[in-house]
């Protein structure tokens, strides 16, 4: 669990995070959005201590990171710059780690089979490709159990299946009641793995809402499903918030509900499906509309019209 | 306490939990250990710091000639004195000092280049404990390489000065003690390094730093008058700590404890001033 309250920091003149309160509860993944320079990774420097609020505090299972005897257990953390020695080997690192928190070697070994590092352990972390120094940021940050579990940006230099791969991971933490916060700038990513959302803009709070909410109330977020039954199915997902339209017999486009509530209904009443895919595009749109006030880094208009 | 495990009922069906005991400092100093260890330039300093020792001090006395000049250009401390068999076999310590010098400045300001100190501080977010550590392992390691150093130089150096009007014994008076003198001042050298590293959180700038005091100083002290020269000549960090590897004692010159205490007093007020910046700034 964490928690920030009123969380401000200044370089200077330039309020990088501003005011910023939010929870990230156990048992779900929450998505940290926002586009760069938003004040994400300086948030996630100062839960754990490594920057002092210049205002305001964060909590880390309601205490500050540094009141705590053992803080590995408390929050395991992938920060996005590298923070390896490469003239170290991933194994070495993993151990220094370990031994300040008197973890036994036997966790060490878990976390890199985990991250799927076996074959490169004894290897210098320099010659690391981006993706495999990601994978052992991983296995660094679950090192010592933590009850939560941040990461920025972690797909960043991924192979599709290393998303895939920490999508299961991120799902399974959160089930076994872990809190999971995971930063991003791509939110039709973060929505497929998010519970709950936390956007913000040049350091202040946009939005606090699930995901379902904020698909519901952005009015995006439509799902397109390809059914042989698709007249039965659309009488089956009719309700006060759901619209459906169909473009012909086979494919309905639904808004209102998610892609897991459909294949839910579907599968209860035995309907097949050959499509069931979240339109997320729209849902990045949705993002874009409520953070282009907020960029800091803002392309100029090509043509001098409107820059989206 | 300390072998207390922190345990808590998980929320759900969470598997059995891995063991973790608190952050103590046996812990932190044996994960600064392992990251010593298992670093190049660890091994590379401290071997080249003791060939260096042992290599320049017995070449040497094996290429000292009796008539010729009777003074050395050896490190601060030794340097224009009349040669002794103890300067020559501290002939490789100015190379070595600033060897084992490097060797600390990289062990902190490594981590700041790296990035590594963002992991090390979120496992120990105490801060301190992280400093002190590296200081008395990389004082520790110096020392003993620095001794091991000293001593094969000076008795490889004994066969060659066979002879020679200046050869000593170990029992000599004052010379186990500019043996031992030269190996702590080379241990306080490399936490020298360990202070500014982490105090300028640069290895450029740290290297930089600590040549510039170490040999630089001496020499632009020259530039002051005369009166002050003379008084503050023997404070400066290396010609204190160069005391306590001289031979013999002089009247411009602080006695070898008095040397020794003022160069780690200028060691001390630097690892306070980086303790300082460790605990104070973000990282």
């Amino acid at each position: 669990m964490i928690e920030a309250r009123e969380l401000t920091k200044r370089y200077g003149d330039k309020t990088v995070v501003d005011g910023l309160s939010f929870t990230v509860k156990p048992g779900e993944v929450t998505g940290f959005l926002g586009p760069n320079g938003a004040g994400k990774s300086t948030t996630m420097r100062m839960v754990l201590g490594l920057d002092a609020p210049t205002a305001g505090s964060v909590t880390v299972n309601g205490r500050s990171y540094a009141g705590h005897g053992a803080p590995l257990h408390e929050i395991g953390a992938l920060l996005e710059a590298k923070s390896v020695h490469p003239g170290r080997s991933a194994e070495a690192h993993l151990t220094a780690l370990a031994q300040t928190h008197g973890i036994a070697r036997g966790r060490v070994d878990e976390v890199i089979e985990l991250a799927g590092l076996q074959s490169v352990a004894g290897k210098r972390v320099g010659a690391f490709s981006l993706g495999m120094g990601q994978r052992l940021g991983i296995a660094a940050a679950l090192l010592g159990d933590p009850e939560t579990v941040m990461l920025d940006e972690p797909v960043n230099g991924l192979d599709p299946e290393g998303v895939l791969w920490i999508r299961n991971l991120l799902a399974k933490l959160a089930a076994e009641g872990r809190a999971v916060l995971l930063s991003s700038h791509l939110m039709s990513e973060t929505a497929q793995i998010a519970d709950h959302l936390v956007i913000i803009g040049r350091g202040r709070l946009l939005a606090d809402t699930t995901v379902e909410a904020f698909v519901r109330e952005t009015g995006t977020g439509a799902v397109r499903v390809a059914s042989d039954e698709a007249g039965r199915l659309r009488a089956l997902l009719a309700g006060p918030d759901v619209t459906v339209s169909g473009s012909n017999d086979t494919e309905l486009l639904v808004s209102g509900l998610g892609a897991r509530e459909i294949g839910r209904v579907a599968l209860e009443h035995g309907v097949p499906l050959h499509e069931l895919t979240p339109l997320g595009a729209s849902l990045e749109e949705a993002f874009m509309d409520l953070t282009t006030d907020e960029l800091e880094y803002r392309s100029a208009p090509a043509d001098g019209r409107s820059a989206r | 306490m300390s072998a207390m495990t922190i345990d808590r009922p998980a929320g759900g069906a969470a598997p059995a939990r891995t063991a973790v005991k608190p952050v103590r400092f046996h812990r932190v100093l044996l994960s600064e250990t392992t990251k010593f260890r298992t670093i190049r330039s660890t091994w590379i300093c401290l071997t080249l710091g003791l060939v260096l020792l042992g290599l320049f001090g017995s070449i040497g006395a094996f290429t000292y000639d009796g008539g010729g000049a009777g003074v050395t250009d050896g490190p601060p401390g030794i340097a224009g004195r009349p040669l002794d068999a103890v300067s020559l076999a501290l002939m490789g310590l100015s190379f070595a000092s600033l060897v084992v010098g490097v060797f600390g400045v990289l062990s902190t300001a490594g981590e700041y280049s790296t990035g590594t100190i963002r992991s090390t501080l979120a496992a120990v977010p105490k801060r301190l404990p992280v400093l002190w550590a590296k200081a008395i392992l990389a004082g520790g390691a110096v020392l003993v390489i620095a001794a091991a150093g000293a001593f094969t130089a000076f008795l490889i150096g004994t066969v060659g000065l066979d002879g020679e009007a200046i050869a000593v014994s170990l029992g000599d008076e004052g010379v186990l003690r500019s043996l031992l003198g030269a190996a702590l001042y080379l241990a306080l050298v490399a936490v020298f390094g360990v202070a500014l590293g982490a105090l300028l959180r640069s290895p450029a700038g740290g290297i930089a730093a600590l040549v510039s005091i170490l040999l630089i100083l001496p020499g632009l002290a020259m530039l002051l008058p005369d009166s002050w020269y003379d008084t503050l000549n023997p404070y400066f960090p290396s010609n204190a700590g160069g005391a306590a590897y001289a031979l013999t004692e002089t009247a411009d010159r602080l006695s070898p404890g008095e040397g020794i205490a003022v160069f780690a007093g200028w060691v001390a007020l630097t690892l306070a001033a980086a303790a300082f910046r460790l605990k104070r700034t973000d990282v």
